[in-house]
């Protein structure tokens, strides 16, 4: 689907048609489903080994429900899964989990991530004494690795989470995704529950990791200033649908779609002297249960011409690896 | 984001608890009051004066005095002694109470909360269970089983468990969304080890707050349904056989009532006024303001 050089393998993560749709359900004894919320409509992408693929968007748009389903966290309605070769899709719980060695998850919120019964020790060799990896003592040398890794001193491995920091319970947040070695993390709005001071610590921490491990990051979310840091290329999402991909330079450097437009031109420049004009987009988002016809963008579009009220705009390959769902957009 | 954040904010058992729990001023007074019966109940044998069972003809209906520290009964036996007995039996049957509801409310509320598809059926019982009162359902069921110490406790346990369950469900609602066990779930881990791991140590605070409260229902029960004739049968010294035994010479020998009924109260009191201050230590957002 991208314009990835024909010589590399199969992605490491490749998802196809991933559909989330919460059903709505009326009646009190004989429930019925009268709607759906389709928090994801249909996303496909890929991520390549050792790559940060960003799924950006505003809250509500299924960036999470996307990382989740990835995971298998939560269960999608529709679509395909595929990691390092394997249809995760349909497995049962027993035969996903020595999949899930391979892939983690790192939350947005650093206080509720960590069970606040168990000392950092714990936590950390959790992960371990699930796939029963190494004996005791091995186990305690790995949690000891891990938090060096982090950059946290090993004296706090039986202090618990609540003596910690935000930003250093974040650390701990990634030494626990680290603890089996993964080749894939979900970083699920990793920074956006941190003082900014703090933002850029854990951020260049993800990429030495990264550097070090070759690890795939498939970073969530909604602040682009961030995004613009860490990515390869960047996925923006609107109402469930995957609206332009594109390596990052060229995403910042000339947005295609309407809407990436107008999120690059809100982001702040911390320049007095720039005046920039941003692009007000009229209204809110519309109600993902139910999504306006043809573009879900073309409510509060701009642009918006008779087709986009009638006709989905597909994903067009407009250059090698950028593609936008957009009926005017033009290489 | 109040839920979450409640959730999160326990912290771990054991550290500094009780140095918590020592500066807490109702806490202290309630276990000072329940102390002092528990210490009646478990040196009874050492306290009494007289074998409580023991009648001494001549000295029917005495005050109190040297001899019998709060006077005798109707047929001369020792106040005192039988109050110690009694305190013995109702601590014994509130506490097994409390354990039979502790096991099976917790087990019932966590399969309730964590697995949805159980929710409905085991619900439903237990509310059928809460819509009869409390204490008529007691009665009832500890009289279809005969009048006997064990009755009651099964009894009391019957009609208590709903109670237990509902609070252990509701906790369990919250626990189960929260990041760490979605977390765990990333990791591969199987539900039994999220539950047993995550979700019942997170559970645990609400849940022994209630159970210091049903401990003290149960005392006060127990000496209603025996007050009723539906507990442990009369020649055993308990607190409600005492007080119905009494209740015929109210006029007479006030005290003969008087003395089990402060029992009860004090116990009822003191657990309360504990399991208030426990709550208050434990967890904090349930905390009712006292000034």
């Amino acid at each position: 689907m991208t314009g990835t050089a024909p010589s590399s393998a199969a992605p490491l993560l490749e998802v196809v048609g991933l559909k989330k749709h919460f059903p709505i359900t009326r009646g009190v004894l004989r429930r019925r489903q009268v709607a759906a919320v389709k928090a994801v409509d249909g996303v496909d992408f890929t991520v390549a080994e050792g790559e940060t693929l960003a799924l950006v968007g505003e809250s509500g748009c299924g960036k999470t429900t996307t990382g989740r389903m990835v995971l298998r966290l939560i269960e999608p309605t529709a679509g395909s899964v595929r990691f390092a070769g394997h249809d995760l899709t349909g497995l049962d719980a027993d035969a996903l989990r020595p999949h899930r060695r391979d892939m983690q998850i790192i939350f947005q919120d650093p206080y509720g991530s960590l069970d606040p019964r168990m000392t950092v020790a714990q936590l950390l060799e959790e992960p371990l004494v699930i796939h029963g990896v190494g004996d005791r003592r091995q186990r305690r040398a790995r949690v000891m690795e891990l938090l060096e890794l982090v950059g946290l001193p090993q004296a706090h491995a039986l202090r618990y989470p609540h003596e910690f920091s935000g930003g250093q319970r974040q650390r701990l947040g990634i030494a626990r995704a680290l603890a089996l070695r993964p080749r894939l993390i979900v970083c699920d709005e990793p920074v956006s529950a941190l003082d900014v001071s703090i933002q850029a610590q854990i951020i260049n921490l993800l990429e030495d990791l990264q550097r070090d491990f070759g690890l795939a990051y498939l970073f969530i979310a909604h602040d682009l200033g961030v995004v613009k840091h860490v990515a390869d290329r960047v996925a923006v999402m609107y109402l469930g649908r995957i609206v332009e991909t594109a390596p990052k330079r060229r995403l910042y450097a000339a947005p295609r779609h309407p809407y990436t437009q107008a999120l690059l031109a809100a982001v702040p420049v911390p320049d007095p002297f720039v005046r920039k004009a941003p692009i007000a987009l009229p209204g809110e988002i519309p109600s993902p249960a139910a999504p306006p016809p043809g573009c879900h963008f073309h409510t509060r579009c701009p642009l918006a011409v008779e087709r986009c009220r009638v006709e989905v705009p597909a994903l067009r390959l407009l250059e090698p690896g950028h593609e936008v769902a957009c009926h005017l957009a033009t290489a | 984001m109040t839920a979450a954040d409640a959730a999160a904010a326990p912290r771990p058992v054991g550290r500094g608890l009780v140095r918590r729990l020592l500066r807490h001023r109702l806490f202290v007074t309630g276990s000072v009051l329940f102390g002092l019966m528990l210490v009646l109940a478990l040196f009874a044998d050492l306290l009494q004066v007289a074998a409580p069972e023991r009648m001494h003809y001549r000295f029917r209906f005495e005050g109190p005095s040297w001899r019998f520290p709060l006077g005798t009964d109707n047929y001369g036996r020792d106040l005192w002694s039988r109050l110690a007995h009694g305190a013995r039996l109702s601590l014994a049957i509130g506490f097994a109470v409390v354990v039979v509801t502790g096991i099976a409310g917790t087990t019932i509320g966590l399969l309730a909360g964590y697995f949805r598809r159980l929710d409905e059926p085991l619900m439903r019982v237990m509310d059928a269970l809460m819509a009869f009162p409390a204490i008529l359902l007691a009665i009832a069921i500890a009289a279809a089983l005969g009048p006997s110490a064990v009755n009651a406790v099964i009894a009391l346990s019957v009609v208590y468990t709903p109670r237990t369950a509902r609070i252990v469900r509701s906790t369990v609602l919250v626990v189960r969304e929260m990041e760490y066990v979605q977390a765990a779930l990333a990791f591969g881990a199987r539900h039994r080890w999220i539950i047993l791991r995550h979700v019942l140590p997170n559970s645990l605070a609400p849940l022994i707050v209630q159970l210091t409260f049903i401990f003290a229902y149960a005392v006060l029960a127990e000496s209603i349904l025996s007050f009723l004739g539906v507990g442990p049968p009369p020649p055993t010294p308990t607190w409600g056989n005492m007080i119905a035994e009494g209740k015929d010479y109210l006029r007479e020998a006030p005290l003969l009532a008087l003395f089990p009924g402060l029992a009860v109260m004090i116990t009822a009191l003191g657990l309360n006024i504990l399991g208030d201050g426990l709550r208050d230590v434990l967890d904090p957002r349930l905390r009712v303001q006292h000034d």
